[in-house]
């Protein structure tokens, strides 16, 4: 099977016009009951599934997807990978992630692109670079790489930024995780897919959730629209979805969903070969190995579930995009989309036990679930099998918003619609 | 966008206003620890229909509550938002 995908195979593909390529994981039936029934087949559920089984051993496990798989958020992001949080705790979870995304495309045999190209933030004030040289200073104190950029090295580094005085928003320098960048969304999700597979993971996809089925305080399996299954845990990984499929146990989340929109270009020659970022703005631009400039903005404001954003969060985000690198001016978009998004109370995901026994929480990622995906996957994995939370996921437990012990990247207090 | 009928202004654009929170979401100065909870951090999100408190930031600068479905972005009523309805 390894074999399957190699010069020789394409060059018979191109001979025969590729129509020999099989499915590279099997479209499986539900087969109750399982271990583990992971409710969500994007990046973060596969993961689980993925780790669940060749770490864990634990060799009877599903994923059910209400659509197909990876065509939720792991389809519908900017594939934005990074490590370069302020908080430890998002630290220690994001470069535990960076670290699994480096030696991914190995661990998979499948080839995730992922492109530590650099990951640049633009400080746009003094205020702007005292806040990145305070970032970039707590970030080398836990090991994780740093370097604060002045103007020059800005310029050299991405030529097209408007560095003038007379910017709409003045360049004074940046900060720059050399080892983050971008990787290819779906072919995260096709490879875990198909590493699950071959452990023996059933990944059923046109299932949706529609319900849970219980005794007394713990439950039991889950009914969808493909029939009940029973398992001895569920664990729910939805993200954008977390408040809906929680409710159908009768559990309230502090997330409500709101919607994410980004937008990509026609696909030029190589013009920006970092990601550029500026939290001042939120503005996020790259370029797609296929040439597309990839970029977005602001989530919309208010609760949706609509998978449509609103056009003038999208101008503002095109005009950000445009002020910083006025020569996107003449390009064309091709295509704009967006997702919905679980914005947490504190700006940081859950993962841990809900209230009802046996029932999981991976959720809550706000709009940076993407860089998470390897790492998100690993962390829930361990908890899953071993009943307790790994160190690192530790704190991102539901309990910590009634003892006021929230992880709140921005200082913003419980206000989603506010980061 | 979201054409809203503010009771103050009638019918304006989505980009005068600002949504700022579920009206499930008051905490009411008498409210028992439990219920302060609920309150700040326990939330219905539903796919589908629920109650919000929006303003007119850039118009009268009123409160008022939209309910709204979710899904569809549909608007189904706007009232004011008075002095009875807050903590």
């Amino acid at each position: 099977m390894s074999g399957r995908y190699s010069a020789l195979a394409l060059l018979r593909g191109a001979l025969g016009g590729h129509r020999h390529w099989g499915r590279a994981w099997r479209a499986a039936e539900p087969d109750g009951p399982y271990d583990v029934v992971v409710i969500g087949g994007g990046g973060h559920g596969l993961a689980t599934a993925y780790y669940l089984a060749s770490q864990h051993g634990v060799r009877k496990v599903a994923v059910v997807e209400k659509g197909w798989i990876g065509g939720g958020n792991t389809g519908r992001n900017t594939t934005i990978v990074r490590s370069n949080y302020r908080q430890p705790q998002l630290q220690r979870l994001l470069e535990h992630s960076l670290k699994l995304w480096e030696g991914l495309s190995d661990e998979l045999n499948y080839n995730v692109m992922f492109s530590p190209r650099g990951a640049l933030f633009l400080g746009h004030s003094d205020a702007d670079m005292t806040r990145l040289a305070e970032r970039g200073d707590s970030l080398r104190a836990m090991g994780i790489d740093a370097e604060l950029l002045d103007l020059a090295a800005v310029r050299r580094l991405v030529p097209l930024l408007d560095c003038s005085p007379t910017a709409r928003w003045p360049v004074q320098g940046g900060l720059i995780q050399r080892r983050g960048g971008t990787a290819r969304h779906d072919a995260v999700a096709w490879g875990y897919a198909r590493a699950a597979d071959r452990l023996g993971v059933d990944i059923i996809e046109n299932c949706e959730v529609t319900g849970f089925t219980r005794q007394g305080d713990a439950v039991t399996g889950v009914e969808t629209t493909r029939g009940t299954i029973a398992a001895g845990k569920v664990a729910i990984c939805v993200a954008g979805h977390s408040g809906h499929v929680a409710g159908l146990a009768g559990i309230r989340l502090p997330i409500e969903s709101h919607t994410l929109q980004a937008y990509v270009t026609e696909p030029v020659k190589p013009m920006i070969d970092t990601v550029i970022m500026s939290q001042s703005l939120h503005c996020y631009i790259s370029q797609s190995d296929k040439g597309g400039i990839v970029a977005g903005g602001d989530p919309d404001g208010f609760p949706s579930y609509a998978q449509r954003g609103q056009p003038m969060r999208l101008e503002d985000a095109i005009a950000q995009a445009i002020a910083l690198v006025p020569a996107l001016s003449r390009l064309r978009m091709v295509r704009c989309w967006s997702g919905v998004t679980d914005m947490s109370f504190d700006g940081s995901p859950i993962i841990g036990d809900l209230p009802l026994r046996n029932l999981h929480l991976n959720g809550g990622w706000c709009y940076g679930g993407f860089k998470a995906t390897p790492g998100s996957g690993h962390l829930y994995a361990h908890h899953l099998a071993t009943g307790s939370p790994h160190p690192i996921a530790a704190p991102f437990d539901l309990a910590r918003f009634a003892v006021g012990r929230t992880i709140d990247e921005a200082g913003v207090g419980p206000m989603p619609q506010h980061r | 966008m979201l054409l809203i009928d503010c009771p103050h202004c009638g019918p304006r654009a989505q980009e005068e206003f600002g949504y700022d929170r579920t009206l499930d979401s008051l905490v009411r100065i008498e409210d028992a620890p439990d219920a302060a909870m609920a309150a700040l951090y326990a939330r219905a999100n539903p796919r589908g229909e629920d109650d919000e408190i929006w303003r007119h930031t850039f118009g009268c600068r009123g409160w008022m509550v939209l309910r709204r479905d979710r899904v569809s972005h549909a608007i189904l009523s706007v009232r004011p938002l008075g002095p009875e309805a807050l903590p």
